[in-house]
């Protein structure tokens, strides 16, 4: 009765949609392999856990951002995704070779940085790659928020699984 | 998709764009107001060049976080039991 009113209470916040998501998949992988031994396995669960943290965030967070769609798709066409970004790594680099060329001539040292930076954005942030600045920037403020709610949240878990000394 | 990264190129160049200097500027603010280390510097010191190189390696550090945390979860899982009566009890414990 209770913890029904919390959860209705709460239920608009993102940090609540991220942990009721994150906590329903966490149950349903440790019921699917209830008990892991190697190592092997043991990692592979890790990065099954990360899948299921990044794509409880996406859905918490829903369709409106550019950077949760991205996730979103990413997950679902991982292994398709895989097959077509070993075959375009060859010709992309020779793209990004020319491209480098050319901005050299025509930009300052101040704006060349800027761009830098701008283009390490768009590797870190999920979707990234497509956006303008504007758009770039303002997807990059939301998603540091909710990868401050993800560890958060996380790591509230951690804490409460682990062994009390 | 195209036209947009074409666009966004034109603004980085300086060239007219719909997108005001202002706006951009901002936005960098407002990525610094969220970046720890940066949070209580003034902010007219501060190039955006910095403040998008910090944002970057600050993304980067929580990304290693979260990777570091589903290893201990997946490590937490084989050793306690998680029914759905104590997911409830999680849930509650995060929620408060």
């Amino acid at each position: 009765m209770d913890h029904q009113k919390i959860v209705t209470h709460h239920g608009n916040s993102l940090k609540t949609r991220f942990a009721l998501r994150f906590i329903r998949s966490l149950t349903q992988i440790k019921t699917a392999a209830p008990t892991v031994s190697s190592m092997g396995t043991l990692r592979k669960r890790s990065s099954i856990i990360k899948l299921a943290a990044d794509a409880s965030m996406a859905s918490a967070v829903g369709p409106k951002r550019s950077w949760s769609r991205a996730v979103l798709f990413k997950i679902r066409n991982r292994a398709r995704i895989h097959a077509l970004a070993r075959q375009q790594k060859e010709s992309n680099k020779k793209k990004e070779k020319e491209k480098n060329c050319k901005k050299d001539v025509v930009l300052g040292e101040e704006m060349e940085k800027e761009l830098f930076g701008a283009n390490e954005l768009r590797r870190v942030v999920p979707g990234g790659e497509s956006m303008d600045l504007f758009r770039l920037l303002d997807e990059t403020a939301h998603y540091m928020k909710c990868l401050n709610t993800q560890v958060e949240v996380m790591q509230s878990i951690v804490d409460l699984y682990s062994p009390k000394t | 998709m195209s036209t947009r990264r074409s666009r966004s190129r034109q603004s980085g160049g300086g060239s007219s764009s719909r997108i005001t200097e202002d706006q951009i500027n901002d936005l960098v603010i407002k990525l610094q107001q969220l970046l720890p280390e940066l949070r209580h510097r003034s902010s007219d010191k501060m190039s955006a060049a910095r403040v998008l190189q910090d944002t970057c390696n600050y993304i980067r550090s929580l990304h290693r976080e979260v990777d570091d945390l589903s290893e201990r979860l997946s490590e937490l899982l084989s050793t306690t039991e998680i029914s759905s009566s104590q997911a409830a009890l999680i849930r509650n414990l995060l929620l408060q």
